[in-house]
């Protein structure tokens, strides 16, 4: 079944062998199931907890710091076994001081180590959010090549459930609009360990948003994935499913939301192209761009606040770039532009749910019901 | 006293072309002499280290050329700012030399230091040129950051010198780290985290301060008190002053920061603490000339006479100047003469870097990251001016 469409992995430290050749050339292209019948499954938490695993074994300068992640295994248990496996010089729980973590994990990048920090949630990032900026994303640019930081921030983004308005922030538009800084939002579990393993193994400072809610969910992954070599490139998106009429760009939880809604919309006629952007700095101009000069029209998706967001800058970049094949305004479906209610019912007004990405494909192929 | 022109490895700066007349004075001739501090330490949760600082004539005659030379860049770039060719921030050294020159004279290159943005004479200590400081001031390709830092961010990572930093306070956990990698490699070293009085109260220094008593890390922390926070005097912003006692269950000395012997005593005893027992602060009763920076005129928080009064009494220079007069190690007007030779040292310096040319308009777009992946980024106009980041 994988055949010519199978996709292989593309190793991200610049090795150009054949492989990588062919799957550079083949990265616009999926086969509508992406994924090989009878392969193993993995939850994305697996695959995370997979992932740092195999960076720590090959690489003794790699460790881990962050609040709870080795004696209580993790807030999210994402970082499970390893403080037994590794021991206490490479997993290092920290007291409730992002700044003063964060600033001590970029000092170590400084310094030629590789760590892997862990913010509980990226709300909490806000605190040590001069590290990640100041301290981190120019260093390499001001010191002129001197000071590298391999340095990787990770944790869940965005919403969670019920955990309200200071819990539940997406940063990725935040922290995406910083050059310096590398940001990657996986959704499976191969993007989960593919990401996470090309974050940790590059020598630029990587923001990794995770999600709570996918944590749990479980993806089929191919032995190719489950390889410790396995690596997905940065600055690559994923053309989940192809279309020809709407093409729908998001990452994170809304790409499994955007299948959902290329599923109903393909009950009434309407053929999604839906697009998970994996990367959103750098962000795969050339694929989003490829694939609405096809589709002509253009539904971008994210959780987080409209604003200034990701989906402005996407919007931004095709209506620069392929004003003359756009047949219709391009749409942004977004978390709503208030702080995160408690309640429920005002929870999911708060936020993007599969019909509002429905609606608003079919207002880009000008159909009304 | 041997004429000799092997010159010593003690200061990279004694490595430049010298006249005759400085050459009689650097010999092989390491003569042990014992200096006193002038001021007793203050000692917190430790027993201070003793009044008895072990040096050498060389090291002494060192101190008097580096620090007249640090001086005298520091000057010079005064002018050079007023004469516009400086641009943005200036934060100038003058006064505090003795802390920069002490540090180095206890230390090797493997142990690491980190400062703020009064960073010149550091970066000068750790083995930088007088070349590499003016072309990066004024913002040319051969500056030490390629003219791309600026005054704030000079680097010498193969000396270990980590900047160079404008955010008050970062650099203290950023040094903790650096520390923590040290420990990490079992390397036997240890970081030298410098700050102001006016970080000094800053929540990260404190977060940073907990962890590395914490983990035991080889972190040293040196509050350069300087008395004032840019225009805030330390009784105005901090409710105990006393910072070398501010860390509570970390040790701390008080030193005084404008005697280069106290200093190095200070930086040895901590070295030698950090690496058996964690963390320890080092409190620099210092002094500077100038403003905060080159915008502040540094008179309207405090008196003329207060800082004249410094000079006149405590200048780290003079202090040195009597001592190698006192030990008869050059008269007035050798030294005058080597003020003479620096003067020129720095001119020429200065000749050069003007003589640089501005970087590429390339460089826009260099260093962003390590591996750009051939990524787009762009200029003001982006249809105008793109590029793929290497």
């Amino acid at each position: 079944m994988w055949g010519i469409l199978g996709r292989r992995a593309v190793v991200v430290d610049g090795g150009f062998s054949a492989s990588c050749l062919r799957s550079r050339m083949r990265s616009g292209l999926v086969s509508a199931r992406s994924y090989a019948a009878g392969s193993k499954e993995m939850t994305v938490r697996d695959a995370l907890n997979s992932a740092i695993d195999e960076e720590m074994s090959a690489d003794p300068k790699v460790f881990v710091m962050g609040e709870e992640v080795g004696q209580y295994q993790g807030a999210y248990k994402i970082t499970k076994g390893l403080l037994e496996k590794y021991g206490p010089e490479r997993v290092y729980d920290t007291p409730i001081t992002e700044a003063g973590f964060t600033g001590i994990g970029v000092g170590a990048a400084y310094a030629g180590l590789k760590p892997v920090v862990e913010f509980m949630t990226f709300n909490f990032s806000m605190q040590a959010i001069d590290h990640i900026i100041n301290s981190a994303a120019k260093s390499n640019y001001m010191s002129a090549g001197q000071i590298n930081v391999p340095i990787v921030f990770r944790g869940p983004n965005g919403a969670a459930a019920g955990v309200g308005a200071q819990h539940s922030q997406c940063y990725a538009a935040w922290y995406a609009s910083v050059p310096g800084l590398k940001v990657l939002a996986p959704y499976s579990a191969e993007d989960a360990r593919g990401l996470l393993k090309a974050a940790i193994r590059d020598p630029d400072p990587v923001v990794f948003l995770e999600n709570e809610l996918l944590y749990g969910e479980s993806f089929p992954i191919s032995e190719e994935a489950l390889d410790s070599s396995f690596c997905l490139p940065i600055g690559k998106a994923k053309i989940e499913r192809e279309g020809k009429d709407v093409t729908i760009t998001t990452f994170s939880k809304m790409v499994g939301f955007a299948l959902k809604a290329a599923e109903k919309l393909a009950e009434e006629g309407i053929s999604a192209e839906v697009i998970n952007l994996r990367s959103i700095r750098p962000l795969d101009r050339a694929t989003i761009n490829a694939s609405v000069r096809k589709t002509s029209r253009l539904v971008t998706v994210e959780e987080g606040f409209p604003q200034h967001g990701v989906c402005a800058e996407i919007c931004a970049s095709v209506v620069e770039e392929s004003f003359s094949y756009l047949d219709a305004p391009v749409e942004r479906i977004a978390g709503a532009d208030v702080p995160m209610p408690y309640a429920a019912n005002l929870e999911r007004l708060a936020l993007p749910q599969v019909e509002d990405i429905v609606r608003a494909a079919k207002r880009a192929c000008f159909r009304s019901k | 006293m041997a004429l000799s022109r092997r010159l010593t490895s003690r200061s990279t700066l004694i490595s430049h072309p010298l006249s005759a007349a400085f050459n009689r004075f650097i010999s092989t001739d390491t003569t042990p002499i014992t200096i006193e501090t002038s001021l007793p330490f203050t000692a917190h949760l430790c027993d201070p280290p003793s009044r008895s600082v072990e040096s050498s004539t060389q090291e002494l005659l060192s101190f008097f050329r580096t620090m007249a030379l640090m001086r005298r860049m520091e000057i010079a770039a005064d002018s050079l700012y007023k004469a516009k060719l400086i641009r943005g921030f200036c934060h100038l050294y003058d006064g505090q030399e003795a802390v920069a020159i002490g540090m180095e004279a206890a230390i090797t290159k493997k142990d690491a230091i980190i400062t703020a943005y009064r960073d010149h004479c550091i970066f000068l200590g750790r083995g930088g040129s007088l070349y590499e400081v003016f072309a990066e001031l004024m913002g040319r390709r051969d500056g030490c950051s390629r003219g791309k830092g600026g005054s704030m961010h000079f680097y010498k990572k193969d000396s270990s010198f980590y900047g160079g930093h404008g955010i008050v306070g970062a650099q203290v956990p950023l040094g903790c780290g650096i520390a923590f990698a040290q420990k990490y490699g079992k390397e036997e070293a240890v970081t030298f985290a410098m700050y102001g009085d006016g970080a000094a109260n800053q929540g990260q220094l404190f977060e940073a301060l907990n962890i590395s008593a914490l983990w035991d890390l080889p972190s040293i922390l040196v509050c350069e008190n300087n008395h004032y926070g840019m225009g805030t005097a330390e009784w105005r912003a901090a409710k105990s002053p006393s910072y070398y006692k501010r860390g509570d269950y970390v040790p701390g000395l008080k030193v005084d920061g404008m005697d280069a012997f106290a200093v190095k005593q200070a930086c040895k005893f901590a070295k030698e603490h950090a690496l058996k027992n964690g963390p320890i602060i080092l409190e620099m009763d210092t002094y500077r000339y100038h403003g905060h920076s080159m915008s502040d005129p540094g008179s309207t928080y405090r008196t003329r006479d207060e800082i004249s009064g410094v000079r006149q009494e405590r200048d780290p220079i003079e202090r040195i100047k009597k001592l190698v007069l006192s030990h008869d190690l050059a008269t007035e007007k050798e030294l005058k003469d080597m003020e003479k030779e620096i003067r020129k040292e720095v001119d020429d310096a200065i000749a050069k870097a003007k003589d640089c040319p501005m970087p590429e308009p390339s460089e826009l777009f260099t260093n962003v990251y390590v591996k750009g992946f051939g990524t787009e980024s762009f200029g003001a106009d982006r249809k105008e001016v793109k590029a793929a980041l290497p």
